[in-house]
């Protein structure tokens, strides 16, 4: 008994020691990220490659707490609480789905976290929803569909069937398709989120008369589509955003997904020293090429990094200050915020390739040259 | 709508129900003869797709892989069966659906942590790619005329084996009286681990089936399991004819309704609205038929009398 107690005793101190080192000169950054269940691919990446730019960075006086949201709301929304109220964190990331995001976003700006969304752009929080302390370094949900739209009028498409599952995402995806694309459609579909099997919509596309099939269907829907889709002899083109040709799940798509045009705002042959530098570091940590998602946790990391070399994170108009001018090196180039705290930046059409025995996009043309996003206009902090 | 498009929606309702019914199979023989509300079935769905994947990779034969699903998953059926699913046959149905939730968790990190987080690749052999022209000039997936068959034929199978069969007799003498079986000197326990064993093989025989079209992924087998409670109820639990008309029943609904629904909506809606009621009414219409059934028949189509 005697000895428990002094067990107890000496490792409370130990705990209140460590605190009382570390209060004033380390900035907590609590991640909240989807890392078991279906979609576990995507955080992954972005968490690998925010760590990378962390270590690479060689500032000790940054902690990251992970924690996974196993792509569960309510989940997200706890981890949230406990981030903010017991791990004390300066600033959270992280989140990959929209539906998270909006569980978890306006609860923690509105008591003053800031919040780096590495993934997840939803109209919601761009528009009237905006909040000062709110950044997006990857996009706005639209960006990429908008990109795909324009892609299909260079491409001389006039008669569009376009799909997306029934979410905030998959609406916002045929929003933005819809946007800037000037012809007909064929058809349009949602279907279920996490759906596998998509033979119905592929007998009702066949039917159609399209000229182009749209798609947005992220992760492991992709992957199901596209295969189903090069079995079942419709040859009507594909174009899609990178969600469906993202460097994690090509290799199981396979030769299906070969010379399939898609939009993407990073490539890993962009060609600039940080990308460079990015693709070839990930890779020898890692032992895997990076994809997109990586891309931008490593971009979320760096525009953090940023700024605290700027700024003091306990004075928030500061450090507000200093992440609006997201003075970092973009893997993709050229990037700053638009007025709602979400990218200005290019968009590029790439196209599946195989380089030996994988799978992986290379850029054939751009898309979209300083795109923003339109609900920055309904946006006013 | 033309009559092809119907007709091939009709096939693909067709292709989805024998799917459904070779997870249904396994699970409502495991409630019909041990009682026992089995969670982990969907691991088992994804444990041969994964173990289908491996052996295709490393071989490029997709018979072989096919079998190693099979084996791969009545192993791990018998091997979970034997460990902890005996020992829950006596317990409440509460304390069931907790150890095989547990199960979940276990198989989808254990999976995880063998092969990572990223999808694997495992693709239909060309022998069965590409579409075939059936009469009537509608073009069809000659895969997915496969499975059809394929489905078809293991119900027949199941129903010679449990009609026909001393192995059969003992399964329907040991869903109406486990005591009397014993007492006739019938060895129960390893009449269980065979039951459980059947019903995992088919669902690993599923999965690998489903995974070359889909894609292999850690939880791929939850979703499914789902469809695959709403068929047992549907059908009555513990009947495998049930589980062959409930699942039939369900894949006509998901796929006809996916089709008519939006279909329907837009006789006096924009195409926008309409694809977006249409469908979410849709993924609702098998619970709805569920509901429907249930009223009528509280104990399912085929289900024993309360």
């Amino acid at each position: 008994m005697v000895l428990r107690t002094m067990a107890f005793a000496a490792t409370l101190i130990a705990a209140t020691g460590g605190a009382y080192a570390d209060e004033h000169d380390v900035v907590k950054v609590g991640m909240i990220t989807t890392l078991s269940g279906g979609g576990a691919g995507l955080g992954i990446d972005v968490r690998d490659g925010f760590m990378l730019a962390i270590a690479q960075s060689g500032n000790t006086n940054i902690e990251v707490v992970i924690e996974d949201d196993q792509r569960k709301p309510d989940i997200a929304v706890q981890l949230a609480d406990e981030m903010i109220q017991s791990e004390k964190v300066d600033i959270l990331t992280g989140i990959i789905w929209s539906n998270l995001a909006m569980a978890v976003v306006p609860g923690a700006v509105a008591q003053g976290k800031f919040y780096i969304s590495p993934n997840a752009g939803p109209s919601a929080l761009a528009g009237r929803g905006c909040h000062p302390n709110y950044f997006n370094v990857a996009w706005q949900n639209d960006n990429l569909h908008e990109a795909a739209g324009a892609y299909a009028n260079t491409a001389g498409y006039t008669n569009s069937f376009i799909l997306a599952p029934n979410y905030p995402a998959g609406q916002d995806a045929l929003t933005g398709y819809k946007r800037l694309y000037e012809g007909e459609l064929a058809g349009e579909l949602f279907t279920e989120l996490g759906q596998t099997d998509y033979a119905s919509e592929i007998a009702q596309i066949r039917a159609s008369g399209a000229d182009s099939v749209f798609f947005f269907l992220p992760g492991g829907m992709g992957i199901s589509f596209l295969k189903q889709y090069a079995d079942s002899g419709v040859d009507i083109p594909v174009v899609g955003p990178a969600f469906s040709f993202d460097q994690g799940i090509l290799q199981a798509v396979g030769a299906a997904a070969l010379g399939v045009a898609n939009t993407s705002q990073w490539s890993k042959d962009i060609d600039n020293p940080t990308n460079a530098a990015f693709v070839a570091s990930f890779q020898a940590e890692y032992g895997r090429l990076p994809s997109l998602y990586a891309s931008q946790g490593f971009d979320a990391a760096n525009l953090i990094l940023s700024a605290l070399e700027r700024a003091d994170v306990n004075d928030a108009d500061a450090f507000r200050t200093a992440l609006e001018a997201a003075e970092f090196d973009s893997t993709r180039g050229r990037f700053s915020f638009g007025p709602n705290h979400h990218p200005i930046q290019d968009f590029y059409v790439r196209e599946v390739v195989q380089e030996g025995d994988i799978f992986t996009n290379r850029i054939v043309g751009t898309a979209l040259e300083n795109h923003g996003d339109v609900y920055a206009a309904d946006c006013s902090f | 709508m033309s009559l092809i498009l119907f007709i091939e929606q009709v096939l693909n309702g067709l292709q989805l129900g024998v799917m459904l019914f070779l997870m249904a199979a396994g699970l409502t023989l495991v409630f019909g003869v041990m009682g026992l509300i089995n969670l982990a079935h969907g691991s088992l769905f994804m444990i041969g797709a994964f173990a289908a994947a491996a052996v295709a990779g490393s071989t490029g034969s997709f018979l072989l892989a096919l079998m190693a699903a099979l084996a791969a998953a009545a192993a791990a059926g018998a091997l979970i069966e034997v460990l902890i699913i005996r020992r829950l046959y006596q317990r409440d149905h509460l304390d069931q659906v907790l150890a095989t939730f547990a199960l979940i968790l276990i198989f989808s990190e254990g999976t995880r942590w063998v092969f990572g987080s990223f999808p694997l690749y495992l693709n239909i052999p060309t022998y069965l790619s590409g579409p075939v022209t059936l009469p009537g000039g509608i073009q069809y997936p000659l895969y997915r005329l496969t499975l059809i068959i394929i489905g078809l034929v293991i119900a027949l199978g199941l129903h010679l084996l449990i009609t026909r069969t001393r192995l059969g007799i003992q399964i329907r003498a040991g869903e109406n009286d486990r005591e009397m079986i014993a007492a006739l000197g019938v060895d129960i326990s390893k009449l269980y681990t065979i039951v459980f064993a059947i019903g995992a093989a088919l669902a690993g025989l599923a999965g690998a089936l489903i995974g070359a079209i889909q894609s292999v992924q850690v939880g791929m087998g939850e979703p499914v399991l789902i469809l695959a409670f709403v068929v047992i109820v549907i059908g009555g639990i513990g009947s495998v004819k049930g589980a062959l008309i409930g699942s039939i029943l369900v894949g006509l609904t998901d796929t006809l309704g996916g089709l008519l629904l939006p279909a329907l909506f837009r006789q006096f809606l924009d195409v926008s609205s309409a694809a977006s009621i249409g469908s979410a009414l849709a993924s609702m219409l098998i619970y709805i038929l569920m509901a429907a059934v249930l009223v009528v028949r509280p104990t399912g189509l085929f289900g024993a009398k309360a």
